[in-house]
């Protein structure tokens, strides 16, 4: 994909003049012009497309409840919580940046020192009643914990419609089957992180 | 004698109303089901096996909606307007033979309501009836808009019975009766004598105008689709509205036959093949009826108004006049 063609501001690039006739002014120009397009057959070009697409019956209705489109990776539909690959623990460090950057304040979070004296998330909720699925808390997180997912189907009975960090966290017997699916919106790692991370010079 | 022929009008006229009720129905779920495909699209999936029940759903709906009566509307009137359209589109019906006369128990059953010997002036003297459901409906209605699309299928209506009229005088001429059985009887040779060959101008705007009588969509100004609202009807609810939409779609079956009855031969001899002939061209008006929603868009009230007195009406004129010279010479 060339960008080229995005990126070019000339906007004389292959723009032409449609050839459009003056209107008739007079009486006879405007009968020729009646008859001229009553007998160019233009309404039979239009049955014969609808026909067309009939007889082709190459139907594109989606019948929603019982099939879906597909989604896109970087579609910003209800929140997960990952995993980490090498330990099946949770990602989460409970920093509160998600917390703090939420534009909409629908994320509520607490943390507490465990017994090994290391920072935990003892409640986590996201009101989905507020949320306006911006995306900012999963570019923010410094862990890629909290990110994205496909599922859309949120309907709720109240305006209040929380989720709880239990119903996102990626469940532990799919992280075992090693399907846990990366979110590949902003914030994610790009892809070919690798080859451009350059070595810090120890200079200074 | 008396009372067997009462009966057998009883129960044509009863035969007729629920088929064509039935049909005006199920002309809905065709005309969904065919408008979607040629939109690439599947048309109602949901009630039923592939849809069908889609009408059963719907009339149920139109039944039990509240008839709301809003207020200011002159509620006579108003309550009175959608019983006009349903009626004269069914009345209509009374003079035309739907099928060629056969044979059922030992006993002759001729399908046509009343053999008038004036049938072609009966059905559209009282398709010019039928304005009145729209005309009085939208003026009772207590709605600028109801009122104007009112105003505007008035018109309609009032300039294309002329060309109606007119486009159907010279197969009259030709046939020098009125009788749709007559018609059909001079055209009862096969198909090359078919009133079509010697009258295609006449058909094609007898064809024209069943579009603006029928309301249907390159002529579809009773109800504006540009106005996001249903013209006469937009006051109307529940079974009252269903009226209207019966009465529309009773008249688009009752033109098809008319159509075929005029100028394609009708059912011809009166064999079983004839009288399945018909319903072939009758289906096929009807499938056009739809096709033409799908293909073309509406036109303005003025052009419409250009189309019907200064191309059409002259076309006709003119029809009728070389008509004459031919028959004379
Ligand atoms: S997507 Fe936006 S609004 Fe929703 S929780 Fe994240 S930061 Fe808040
Ligand atoms: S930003 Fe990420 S790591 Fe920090 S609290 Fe939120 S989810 Fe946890």
């Amino acid at each position: 994909m060339h960008k080229e063609q995005f990126n070019s501001r000339n906007v004389n690039n292959g723009y032409y003049l449609v050839d459009i006739e003056d209107y008739p002014q007079d009486g006879w120009g405007k009968f020729k012009r009646v008859v001229r397009r009553t007998l160019r057959g233009e309404l039979f070009v239009g049955l014969w497309v609808v026909l067309r697409e009939m007889i082709k019956f190459d139907i594109h209705t989606i019948e929603y409840p019982l099939e879906k489109m597909p989604i896109g990776p970087r579609y910003r539909a209800v929140h997960e919580m990952k995993r980490l690959w090498e330990s099946d623990t949770e990602r989460c460090i409970g920093c509160g940046l998600c917390e703090k950057i939420c534009i909409s304040d629908c994320i509520r979070m607490d943390t507490r020192i465990d017994e090994n004296s290391r920072k935990e998330v003892s409640q986590y909720t996201i009101n989905l009643g507020r949320c306006i699925f911006c995306g900012y808390c999963a570019e923010v997180c410094p862990e890629l914990a909290i990110t994205h997912g496909g599922e859309y189907e949120n309907a709720s009975e109240q305006r209040e419609h929380f989720i709880m960090y239990e119903d996102m966290l990626t469940p532990i017997d799919t992280m075992k089957a090693g399907k846990q699916l990366e979110f590949e919106g902003f914030g994610a790692i790009t892809p070919h992180e690798d080859e451009r991370v350059k070595k810090t010079p120890l200079a200074y | 004698m008396e009372t067997a022929y009462l009966i057998e009008t009883v129960i044509k006229v009863v035969v007729i109303l629920l088929i064509f009720s039935a049909l005006a129905g199920i002309g809905t779920y065709f005309e969904r089901k065919i408008l979607a495909f040629m939109q690439r699209r599947l048309g109602p999936m949901n009630v039923g096996p592939y849809g069908l029940l889609q009408v059963a759903a719907d009339g149920v709906k139109l039944f039990t909606k509240e008839d709301i009566i809003p207020t200011n509307v002159v509620a006579p009137i108003f309550k009175i307007a959608p019983v006009i359209t349903a009626a004269t589109a069914f009345m209509a019906a009374a003079a035309i033979p739907f099928l060629p006369q056969f044979t059922l128990f030992g006993y002759t059953v001729h399908p046509i309501v009343a053999d008038i010997n004036i049938g072609i002036l009966y059905i559209l003297g009282i398709m010019g009836v039928g304005l009145y459901g729209p005309l009085l409906g939208g003026m009772a209605s207590a709605n600028k808009f109801s009122l104007l699309s009112a105003a505007r299928g008035a018109a309609v209506f009032i300039s294309y019975e002329v060309i109606t009229g007119l486009s159907i005088l010279a197969p009259i001429m030709m046939v020098g009766s009125l009788s749709l059985i007559d018609f059909n009887e001079y055209q009862s040779g096969g198909i090359g004598d078919w009133i079509v060959w010697s009258q295609p101008v006449a058909f094609v705007l007898f064809w024209i105008a069943a579009f603006a009588e029928t309301g249907r969509t390159p002529f579809h100004l009773i109800a504006n689709d540009h106005e996001i609202i249903d013209g006469f009807g937009t006051e109307y609810s529940g079974m009252r509205w269903g009226l209207f939409f019966i009465g529309e779609y009773a008249n688009m079956f009752f033109i098809s036959f008319v159509i075929p009855l005029l100028f394609l031969g009708g059912y011809g001899d009166g064999s079983i093949l004839g009288a399945l002939g018909l319903l072939a061209k009758m289906s096929f008006f009807f499938f056009f009826f739809l096709w033409s929603r799908a293909a073309w868009p509406d036109v303005r009230p003025d052009q419409l108004m250009w189309l019907c007195w200064k191309v059409l009406m002259p076309l006709a004129v003119i029809n009728v006049v070389i008509t004459g010279f031919v028959m004379m010479f």
